[in-house]
């Protein structure tokens, strides 16, 4: 416990921005990674535990297009894309057999799926640290708030993530397809009747999900080393996220994922071991308190 | 009923003749080694599927009384106060409370957001160990070894002596469990995990009922926890991690939920596979996800039970068989 560094960070301004600067980041990484998570598990109800992998997956294609091409925007869709793709391909030939199933045998397949993933990013990338390095087109003088500096891509990156967030809340609730995509959470039977074809809107579903990991996946490649363990730990944070925020709820998870990034930024300087112990302390006392998180629709009780 | 508890006994009996036969038949430390985890992460994912299997409560944060039973046994028998009996039977009641305060809050939720609360405490628990150094050595483990004083003649630290005491404490546990799989109040649990409304209705107090199981879970872990702490000489922080849960969980599913012996088949298999994936191949990864897969997608249920599903089939087709045969004579 060191909370003098902690009130001396909070004093000084430049410290201050530099961390909050660090808990925006890591909050809107997390929102990127939990509202798919959030978006999967309230119209399929079934939990993606392999969300994690294709975070992962994701920075490591936007690495190796990167690594092509010198291009980030390539980076960016082939870590975007091609996750989604993956994502439906997951969803149409393994995830669709175990609906219905206990949820134990989707956590079972999804542990499946993680081991296979990890041991493949291993045996294309090598089990070494990766660094992909600021693209080109970021490198610019960091931008001055207030005495503390921000790296032009952290910017970027918040941004970016913030405008996809309002894009996905703004097509799930304004669209004629979000409405549908929402009757489905409800009532599925109902929406086959009237001659939507569900299976391919399930994939469809999963399949953005799984690309809102990517995205999370390439927006991180920049900034984090790659190893081909890097999505446990994001998977184990965006669970919290969806939980404290309410399944199904995108405007939860960004609430949720922004306080986990400040817990973990700040508690990095004032409680460095206990952050998890914070974390996993918040997540119990919601699920006591109200079981279906902050903004969470249906009772769980 | 009664032939039910002499077949039991038979069993339990046989069981234990195997278990120490087979170090004398083949005097390798590896395999009395291999044995001891194999009961100690048995012990686990039984105790675990008292939950998952019988009552119906999908729990991820088992292993946080496996790493109670090893913490608290590593610091009693650090301590120099208490001889092995008392710490055990110390470490067994301090669980059983830890656990009665978790699953007094936890049993109250249900479906996923039960696995979810046990999760949150198992890693509350976790940063606990890793935060409190002075007392649990943090990510290092407990150092220094556990002592093993010798008791009522017992000298624990001969390696044959510690591996028959560790036999006799898993088929103890075993036979408690299996009190509890068949008892009355093992199909309460029935009950409660298939209709839980209709429990109610019949007036079983399913809260009640299920932090009563929860308890008793609890405390078996922490069994498993202190033979494997006796075992290594130490306790470590992944004891409690949730991948020790996970571990546990996939356990119950390769061998199966349903039959009672279930998870210890699931422990020996992942252990043997564990081993021979690592001789053959680096993808252990690669090679164990294919075959969860192909359990989980081909036979969609475990091991286990699956072979004992197939047997009824059998044994039902053959019936059918034998009565078709059998009319037919008659006509």
């Amino acid at each position: 416990m060191n909370l003098e560094a902690l009130a001396s960070c909070l004093s000084t301004s430049a410290c201050a921005v530099t961390q909050v600067s660090t808990a925006l980041i890591i909050g809107m990484l997390l929102f990127m990674v939990a509202s798919g998570l959030s978006l999967i598990f309230g119209v399929l109800g079934v939990i993606n535990f392999a969300h994690g992998a294709f975070y992962m997956v994701g920075a490591y294609f936007a690495y190796a297009a990167y690594q092509a091409t010198e291009s980030f925007a390539v980076a960016f869709l082939a870590g975007a894309l091609g996750v989604g793709l993956i994502g439906i391909l997951f969803e149409r030939f393994i995830m669709s057999r175990v609906y219905g199933k206990d949820v134990l045998m989707q956590l079972l397949v999804c542990y499946a799926a993680i081991l296979i993933f990890d041991d493949l990013v291993k045996i294309i990338a090598g089990p070494e640290y990766k660094m992909m390095g600021m693209p080109e087109a970021f490198a610019l003088p960091p931008l001055e708030f207030g005495g503390g500096f921000v790296p032009a891509y952290y910017v970027f990156m918040i941004l970016a993530s913030l405008a996809i967030g309002i894009g996905l809340w703004l097509a799930i609730e304004k669209t004629r397809l979000g409405k549908i995509v929402r009757a489905l959470a409800i009532n599925p039977p109902m929406v086959s009747a009237l001659g939507i074809n569900t299976t391919m809107l399930y994939a469809g579903v999963f399949g953005v999900g799984s690309l809102l990991a990517g995205i999370a996946g390439a927006l991180a490649a920049p900034t984090r080393t790659l190893t081909p363990g890097m999505g446990l730990s994001i998977l184990i944070e965006s669970f919290i996220v969806t939980v404290i925020g309410g399944m199904g709820s995108i405007v939860g998870a960004l609430i949720a994922a922004l306080l986990i990034g400040f817990t973990r930024a700040f508690g990095a300087i004032g409680f460095p071991l206990f952050v998890d112990g914070l974390m996993f302390a918040m997540m119990a006392l919601v699920l006591i308190l109200k079981p279906s998180g902050l903004l969470g629709r249906e009772p769980a009780r | 009923m009664k032939s039910g508890v002499l077949r039991d006994l038979a069993v339990g009996a046989v069981l234990v003749a195997l278990l120490l036969v087979l170090p004398i038949l083949f005097p390798k430390p590896a395999l009395r080694d291999f044995l001891i985890y194999v009961m100690a992460y048995g012990l686990l994912a039984m105790s675990l599927n008292l939950l998952v299997g019988l009552t119906g409560l999908v729990s991820f944060g088992h292993a946080a009384f496996f790493a109670s039973g090893a913490y608290m046994f590593g610091l009693l028998m650090q301590s120099g106060t208490v001889g092995i009996p008392v710490a055990m039977l110390a470490t067994v009641g301090g669980t059983a409370v830890l656990a009665l305060v978790i699953g007094a809050i936890c049993v109250r939720l249900k479906e996923i957001y039960f696995s979810f609360i046990t999760l949150a405490f198992q890693m509350f628990i976790h940063s606990i160990i890793l935060t409190w150094v002075s007392l649990t050595g943090g990510d290092q483990g407990l150092r220094g070894g556990i002592p093993r004083p010798p008791f009522l003649g017992i000298d624990l630290n001969d390696a044959m002596t510690l591996y028959v005491f560790c036999v006799v404490v898993f088929i103890l546990c075993i036979a408690i469990m299996r009190q509890v799989w068949r008892s009355p109040f093992g199909f309460t649990l029935r009950m409660i995990r298939d209709n839980p409304t209709r429990a109610n209705f019949l007036g079983a107090d399913v809260v009640r009922v299920k932090l009563g199981i929860f308890v008793l879970a609890g405390s078996m872990a922490s069994v498993g926890g202190v033979l494997l702490a006796l075992f290594v000489s130490g306790a470590y922080p992944e004891f409690g991690f949730w991948t020790t849960s996970g571990e546990a969980i996939f356990m119950i599913m390769l061998g199966g939920s349903q039959l009672f012996i279930g998870p210890v088949i699931g422990a020996v298999l992942l252990r043997l596979l564990d081993h021979f994936v690592t001789i053959y191949t680096d993808h252990h990864g690669l090679v164990l996800g294919a075959v969860i897969l192909v359990i989980v997608l081909g036979l969609r249920q475990g091991v286990a039970d699956y072979i004992v599903d197939w047997l009824e089939r059998r044994r039902e087709t053959r019936a059918a068989a034998a009565s078709v045969a059998s009319e037919k004579g008659a006509a």
